[in-house]
């Protein structure tokens, strides 16, 4: 009841007066005035994902990750390899922040050092996977006909090869090393991303406005440029975000096993290896550190990634 | 002839992020036994809201019955249990809906998906349930019955799927079926045997039927009484003579001018403009942005209702008094 | 029917040869050779051995060779445990590594099935918002991460369950905690994210319209449907739950198959290395042709496309 109710009883009594019975002017185009403002997909799109409060912490979260990697060892007061034995294995204190290792080294710095190296195989990972998937897949999409069923029926084959065996294999036969597993990566993981562009492509191929372009004349590279990319994009940069947490997965994984990154340089999982044994001494903060950062990295990559998913995807748009 | 359903001042909203969205503002109704209410209107006016209030399937966030009352047998269906309502939903009162490509389960068989309906609301056997889903395909004229009821739907065409889900809804014999836009989605020759068949079974079946529809074509087809709903509302309603050759609301008139027709030359006539935003409404007459004849009292105050004949009603200032004295200066 | 899956049957033949050829290319073009370690420091004793394991002669020759071999099922012998046949390793680890596995696998598929369920049917409320912030979680954070946790907490910490090894039912339960977590994970996602999508269907509508009760619209109507994107996912999963007993066996100490795979890259043993990773293939190979199958069998418009076209 409430307001509605007295609404209609003050319009029943509202008189209609004799002097409203006149032909009004009408304004032009008023009838037809769109009621919201519109915008565009981008901003759209922004504002979409602004909403989502996780998506937001999650890369404010990433940024300060990327800022500390950067500044990290820098700002500790001990290097990253520097090993003084006396203080093996010392619990976080305000001189070392987050403890020691067996070797005396500081966990902190290392932690720091080792997000740059997981950040770098991801990322390298991801802008490989994007650039191979896209030139493989947007081909195909866009040849079509029996260039495209040849090189999908690659990609079949290839869909069905176990990664990360795939990945072990390569370690093995390159050797252990950050150049291997990047490489290992990239082999396998442009598949996915192949999948996707050309199911964009063949998606967008048929809009009128790519007819509408060609039969002005453009080339088909401009075509490619101009009108599919942009329209493409979205799905794309939602496959990147989420490469990234499974390729540091796969990293880790590796030197979890022993066959990723070997000295001298670091990375999480190599320090979640060295810091599995410590956890019968008591030296929780050898595994805690790079676990934690490990976990907390590729939940804050899931999320933005799920979290740009819904934003750029129109349909689920209008859902809350 | 007694009235089966009655709807009273039926007020629906919807809460949304833009802020609530009135979609029916105000309906009132009724439906005799064994006649066909057509209820015509463009998108977004509210016609498919109502229906799908009447049978209590609006979700409940985000859809709310801020007023009103519908009375089925003497029962107020918006005061109703949710087991109740279910007990009336497929077995007194049924409803299709309009895409018959989607409107089936392509996982299960046409005949689980017609039998499953008696057999929810009758406790009959299942060899029961099998002849009795024969007798209504062969109803709706599905050939060779014993054999499609193993079939799945993608087995058949367009039409035939409206057929089986016509069936579906029949097969318990409900008083009141509700057709929501059922021929939209089909070619034109389909649809005329799907209106034949509404016919017939009418006749059959004495079953009361509302029909929604934006098409006039069809209302013209099958309908007994029209109500024309714009905006929320009802702005005209009577039998399908009364609508059909004197129309008294502008908007039942832009409406019939719209239509092609074989014996008229000229152009065809849209009507300008875009219906009313129904986050604020209006609080004159909704269609005044767009009516041809609007006057300042349109814009002020809501039309009072006007009978001009037991059956016909009109919500429009130009039936007053005042307003033909107006008139013959425009 | 039949046509699509011997085609499917052959691309799954066509696919095993593949990682076979890869598999042999690239052990015989790694840098060094199983021989060079403290115990064959003789080079008359290395040149013996390397006759004996054929890796004197060409590399087609050998490639020939092993094809035969393998067609007959035969794995060859460890090099570095030569009183050893990989079948017989293999023989050893595998049920082991598949009672995890499928123990992994089954907790998985119920836990989030139940939980993707749940949650779409509280869409948008707390409970929903919590299971999806979960799965998450668990998607995140690495198997062999969450094992390392769960031993800190339950075995060290608490020390209510054992560490190690494969001997009692309560050996079981933080490996399949471990293993299953990130799988249960991405089913209740994709089966949350699926029911939403077929309770907007037409078909559920007229579902309702018909008076069904709710048990029913969704067992028996929603279920079905939404489900099928699941099937199809099961094999890329089983594969992750595959690889995920490497770290797994690892950690927990379990004799599994993953110990002697893991072990038999360090040491370079060729016979094992590819043996056991062309066993892991032509199971995994096999798991996703099975889910193939069963979709096909699942959906109705598959089963009868096939029979049609």
């Amino acid at each position: 009841m409430g307001l509605r109710q007295e609404t209609f009883y003050e319009k029943k009594e509202k008189i209609a007066l004799d002097e409203w019975f006149v032909p009004i002017e009408k304004k032009q185009g008023e009838a037809e005035a769109v009621v919201r403002p519109s915008l565009s997909y981008w901003q759209e799109a922004w504002r979409n994902l602004w909403k989502n409060k996780l998506a937001m912490i999650a890369l404010f979260f990433l940024t300060l990750l990327i800022i500390m990697s950067i500044i990290g060892p820098i700002i500790s007061p001990h290097s990253i390899s520097e090993q003084k034995l006396i203080n093996q294995n010392q619990p976080p204190s305000s001189e070392y922040w987050f403890g020691t290792d067996s070797l005396g080294r500081d966990v902190f710095a290392r932690t720091w050092y080792g997000a740059r190296i997981s950040l770098f195989v991801g990322v390298t990972a991801a802008v490989i996977d994007f650039l191979i998937g896209v030139a493989y897949g947007g081909l195909s999409g866009y040849k079509g006909g029996k260039v495209d069923h040849i090189m999908m029926r690659i990609v079949e084959v290839l869909y069905g090869l176990p990664y990360l065996l795939i990945v072990i294999l390569m370690s093995v036969v390159m050797g252990p090393g950050l150049a291997s597993i990047i490489i290992a990566l990239s082999i396998t993981g442009w598949v996915g991303m192949a999948r996707i562009v050309r199911g964009q492509v063949l998606q967008i191929k048929n809009y009128e406005f790519i007819l509408a372009s060609k039969t002005f004349g453009a080339k088909s590279y401009r075509i490619i440029r101009k009108n599919l990319l942009p329209n493409t994009m979205g799905p794309i940069i939602v496959q990147m975000t989420l490469t990234v947490p499974s390729a540091i997965f796969a990293e880790a994984f590796l030197s979890f096993l022993g066959l990723g990154i070997q000295a001298p340089l670091t990375s999480w999982g190599v320090m979640a290896d060295e810091g599995l044994s410590a956890i019968l001494t008591g030296h929780w903060w050898r595994l805690f550190f790079p676990t934690l950062f490990i976990s907390l990295t590729m939940f804050a990559f899931n999320v933005l990634g799920d979290g740009l998913q819904d934003a750029l995807d129109p349909k689920l748009r209008g859902g809350k | 002839m007694t009235n089966i359903l009655e709807v009273n001042d039926l007020q629906v909203s919807f809460s949304s992020y833009g802020g609530e969205v009135q979609a029916v503002r105000g309906v009132n109704f009724s439906l005799k036994k064994g006649e066909t209410l057509a209820i015509v209107g463009e998108s977004g006016c509210g016609k498919s809201v109502t229906s799908q209030t009447i049978m209590q399937l609006i979700p409940s966030p985000p859809g709310r019955i801020k007023d009103g009352s519908i009375l089925y047998k003497g029962m107020d269906l918006t005061r109703l249990k949710d087991e109740d309502m279910r007990k009336i939903r497929g077995a007194e009162i049924s409803m299709i809906f309009q895409d018959p490509m989607t409107a089936l389960n392509p996982t299960l068989t046409i005949g689980d998906q017609i039998m499953e309906g008696i057999k929810q609301h009758k406790q009959i056997s299942k060899a029961e349930a099998r002849s009795k889903a024969i007798e209504m395909l062969q109803l709706v004229g599905i050939p060779n019955p014993e054999m499609r009821l193993k079939q799945y739907p993608h087995q058949f065409s367009g039409g035939m799927r409206q057929r089986i889900v016509i069936a579906m809804a029949l097969i318990c014999e409900p008083e009141i079926l509700i057709a929501d836009e059922p021929t939209t989605a089909l070619d034109v020759t389909i649809q005329a045997q799907i209106l034949d068949l509404f016919r017939e079974i009418q006749q059959q079946r004495d079953v009361s039927i509302i029909l929604i529809t934006h098409d006039l074509g069809v209302v013209a087809q099958v309908a007994d009484r029209v109500a024309v709903m714009y905006a929320g509302k009802i702005v005209e309603m009577g039998n399908r003579r009364d609508i059909f050759y004197s129309p008294q609301h502008p908007y039942t008139k832009g409406l019939l001018n719209s239509v092609p027709r074989l014996d008229q030359e000229g152009e065809l006539v849209p009507i300008d403009g875009t219906p009313p935003d129904l986050f604020s409404p209006p609080e004159g007459c909704s269609f005044s942005a767009r009516c041809p004849y609007a006057m300042e009292v349109c814009k002020r105050v809501y039309p009072l209702e006007s009978n001009l004949n037991a059956h016909h009603l009109v919500n429009c200032w130009l039936q007053d008094e005042r307003a033909k004295r107006v008139l013959h200066t425009i | 029917m039949k046509s699509y899956y011997v085609k499917r049957f052959f691309s799954m033949l066509v696919t095993l040869w593949v990682i076979i050829t890869i598999t042999f290319f690239l052990m015989h073009f790694t840098p060094g050779s199983p021989f060079n370690d403290e115990r064959t420091t003789n080079e008359a004793i290395q040149k013996n051995l390397e006759e004996q394991y054929h890796l004197d002669k060409p590399l087609i020759v050998q490639y020939g060779m092993y094809l035969k071999q393998i067609a007959t099922f035969d794995f060859g012998i460890s090099i570095k445990k030569s009183s050893q046949t990989v079948n017989e390793m293999i023989g050893r680890g595998f049920p082991v590594s598949f009672e995890l596995g499928m123990v992994a696998l089954i907790v998985a598929v119920i836990s989030g099935i139940t939980l993707g369920v749940v949650a779409s049917l509280k869409h948008n409320g707390v409970i929903d918002y919590l299971a999806m912030t979960i799965a998450v979680i668990g998607i995140s954070i690495p198997n062999f991460v969450l094992a390392t946790m769960l031993i800190q907490q339950f075995a060290v910490h608490w020390k209510i369950l054992p560490t190690a090894t494969w001997s009692s039912w309560r050996h079981m339960i933080l490996p399949t905690i471990a293993l299953a977590t990130s799988p249960t994970a991405i089913i209740a996602r994709l089966t949350r994210t699926s029911m939403l999508e077929v309770l907007t269907q037409d078909y559920i509508k007229t579902a309702k319209a018909k008076g069904l009760s709710s048990f029913k619209i969704i067992v028996k109507h929603a279920l079905r449907n939404a489900l099928l994107p699941v099937v199809t996912l099961l094999g890329a999963l089983a594969a992750s739950i595959l690889t995920g007993t490497f770290v797994i066996e690892k950690i927990f100490a379990i004799p599994g198959m993953g110990k002697y795979f893991v072990d038999s890259i360090n040491n370079r043993d060729y016979p094992v290395i590819m043996g056991t990773t062309i066993f892991y293939s032509t199971i995994l190979i096999f798991m996703l042709f099975l889910v193939d199958l069963a979709y096909g069998i699942l959906d109705p418009r598959i089963k009868l496309q096939k029979k049609e076209g």
